[in-house]
């Protein structure tokens, strides 16, 4: 295998990754401020599906993106109402809205399945494309890929940076505490929730206008609890889901090479990877078993390892936050 | 989030027998309804005549009714077995996995016992190794659950991908027709493996007999048995079962287990009873509904039957709707999804209170 090669692979992962990127760290947003959205399955798929008809209907990109932004803060806003206003299960209506959105993508789809439409147009940096290695890598994509790299600093900068993004953290873990320092609990919540709906639903639009441009039915299937899987793998740090949709992206992309190879297995037992990924890091950051293990080892070194393997859910996650 | 119960948790007191809450369910039933025929409208159809095919689909011929059947089977175990974990707080969203494993547990014994004993001894055994299979899967989450501390959602969705990933593996790989491996599944099976059926239709009399006894049995643990009531008090209040001694540990794994050996039945009897071989789609997302049919019922076993009915229905009804009316079958899915929405956030409403 030459060194092309690794970059065609490399460059096809990227791409793969980039709807899973806008996904992942919205939903990163949306748990750290406490809400778990698990409609993402049907989000990213009915964003997919509108994303595409509102670029068809109006030619422009823009507005497919806008559409599957508002759609997904739409989604997100039943789950934010259901959850924190009615304090009924986050998961129970993220479920079903997880199905019912999928099957409304099939359902209100039907009429543009397999239509050319418009797509991001590609967009090469100039000056940087040229760096070797780096610049085919890196800055020959397009606008939507290049907002992903900034989203995903934006994001980090903001979280663990800035006043604001300290307060979402805390409202998070401490909501009580949070309050009664002054910060609006429920308001916070419900923006958080449905800027990080808008950006599953941006991921869905990803798909459609640009990774697998055109709408079909299922166009997404899986790709939403994916994103799910990769926030925990990721720590819910925006950075390392980062790394986790990369890293889901070469698999992919590996997985195709060794598909055209091997005919025998198909590529959809690659995808269980992420899941089995999930379940060990779940395994060793929940329970203090890690810090038993680990105690053979000099203090110093310990902490260092613990402070980079583990990683622990938002404190209130999935709570509802009652104001007394 | 690792809890085995959050505030919010399932098992909710009934509260729709007063009748503001009976007005507000209705209300939003009425709502979610007319929110399903606009979009019906939206697509240029009109909600009359989809009713008109829906209704013909399902029960049109004796075939599509003895469909309706084939269908409810596995879904009223689906559901059945979800009300176990849902009382105890629990939401198993690894039930397709659980299903999965199940047929493929029956698969293998109908592979590996045909001609070797007699051809109803292997299918009955074939069932309860669909048991075993799904129990296993189940008790995997359970086991993260309780001593890992795992919340059984993302375990079980994880596992969900896991078990999908290994049928296929089986289908494509050890397992694959002689020749072709393709999504239509593995070689069928010689039909003195299959369920007995009634005449030549898809539905099965054993199946379906053994999902009405399971769900029978399941109405009577819950309304008049010891361990429903532990497994109910776990499930509303795990700090105060713990008080009173209730051995939350091992009436957690019974849930699970429970659960997963109804859905691994439902599995097993996919096989034998419906595909008559191994089909990637073998749980038929009946694990995911089978999570509907619980929600909307608010996990009273008393009325699963008629809503897995219904939705048995609304499922084999839509089948006919992309020939006849030209509109995509997943408006039964649709139709499920807005009711039981409509159901969860009308049951907040009647608990609301608003905030000064």
């Amino acid at each position: 295998m030459d060194f092309s090669q690794i970059i065609v692979i490399l460059a096809t992962a990227i791409a793969t990754a980039t709807p899973l990127v806008f996904a992942s760290v919205g939903e990163t947003i949306t748990e750290r401020a406490g809400v778990i959205n698990l409609s993402t399955e049907g989000t990213i798929m009915l964003a997919a599906m509108v994303g595409f008809a509102a670029a068809l209907a109006t030619g422009s990109v823009i507005a497919g993106l806008a559409a599957a932004a508002v759609l997904g803060a739409l989604v997100a806003l039943i789950v934010a109402f259901g959850a924190i206003t009615l304090k009924q299960s986050q998961i129970a209506i993220g479920f079903v809205l997880a199905l019912l959105c999928t099957d409304l993508s099939s359902f209100l789809g039907n009429p543009i399945v397999l239509i050319p439409g418009p797509t991001v147009p590609s967009l090469k940096v100039p000056l940087l494309q040229n760096i070797p290695l780096l610049g085919p890598l890196l800055f020959q994509s397009d606008l939507l890929v290049y907002a992903s790299y900034v989203l995903i600093v934006l994001v980090w900068v903001f979280l663990y940076h800035t006043r604001p993004g300290l307060v979402l953290r805390s409202i998070g873990e401490q909501p009580a505490a949070a309050f009664a320092r002054g910060s609006h609990v429920v308001r916070q919540r419900y923006f958080y929730t449905l800027l990080g709906g808008a950006l599953v639903g941006v991921g869905g639009a990803a798909f459609s206008l640009d990774f697998k441009a055109g709408w079909t039915y299922h166009l997404t299937a899986g790709y939403g609890w994916i994103a799910l899987a990769i926030v925990i793998f990721g720590g819910w740090n925006p950075l390392r889901a980062a790394l986790g949709c990369y890293l889901f992206g070469i698999l992919q992309s590996l997985a195709n090479v060794a598909q055209s190879n091997i005919q025998s297995v198909p590529t959809q037992v690659f995808s269980v990877a992420p899941f089995v990924l999930m379940i060990l890091v779940l395994v060793l950051t929940s329970g203090d078993w890690l810090e038993r293990a680990l105690a053979f080892i000099p203090p110093t070194a310990r902490r260092s390892i613990l402070r980079t393997i583990r990683t622990r859910a938002p404190a209130a996650l999935g709570k509802a936050f009652e104001q007394d | 989030m690792a809890e085995n119960a959050p505030p919010n948790s399932p098992a909710l007191s009934p509260t729709w027998q007063h009748p503001r809450n009976t007005w507000l369910q209705v209300g939003a039933l009425v709502i979610s309804l007319a929110i399903v025929a606009l979009l019906i409208s939206f697509t240029g159809a009109s909600p009359v005549s989809v009713v008109a095919n829906l209704w013909d689909g399902a029960f049109g011929t004796t075939d599509q009714a003895a469909r309706v059947i084939a269908t409810l089977a596995p879904l009223l175990l689906c559901s059945s077995g979800l009300i176990y974990t849902f009382m105890a707080g629990l939401y198993n969203l690894g039930v397709e996995g659980q299903i999965i494993i199940g047929a493929i547990a029956a698969t293998a014994i109908l592979r590996g016992l045909q001609g070797v004993l007699p051809a109803t001894l292997v299918v009955a055994l074939s069932i309860v190794a669909g048991m075993l299979g799904g129990m296993l899967w189940s008790l995997l989450a359970g086991v993260l659950n309780v001593y890992g501390k795992i919340s059984e959602i993302f375990s079980g969705l994880g596992l969900n991908f896991v078990a999908q990933g290994l049928i296929i593996y089986l289908i494509f790989g050890p397992w694959k027709r002689p020749g072709i491996a393709s999504m239509s599944g593995t070689e069928p099976f010689h039909q003195s493996l299959w369920l007995v059926r009634f005449g030549n239709t898809d539905a099965s009399p054993v199946a379906l007999g053994i999902a009405v006894v399971l769900l029978i049995a399941t109405i009577v643990v819950m309304r008049n048995t010891h361990f429903g009531l532990r497994l109910k008090a776990v499930g509303q209040n795990p700090r105060a079962a713990f008080l009173m001694g209730i051995p939350a540990t091992q009436l957690l794994l019974s849930a699970f287990a429970l659960c997963g050996g109804f859905a691994g039945i439902a599995g097993a009897l996919q096989v034998s009873g419906l595909f008559h071989r191994l089909v990637p789609a073998i749980s038929s997302n009946l694990g995911f509904l089978g999570l509907l049919v619980a929600m909307l019922v608010n996990f009273s076993a008393l009325w699963v039957l008629p809503v897995a009915f219904f939705f048995s229905a609304l499922n084999v009804g839509s089948l006919q709707l992309p020939m006849v009316l030209k509109l995509e079958s997943s408006l039964s899915g649709v139709i499920q999804g807005m009711l039981v929405l409509a159901a969860l956030l009308s049951r907040g409403l009647s608990q609301w209170k608003p905030s000064r």
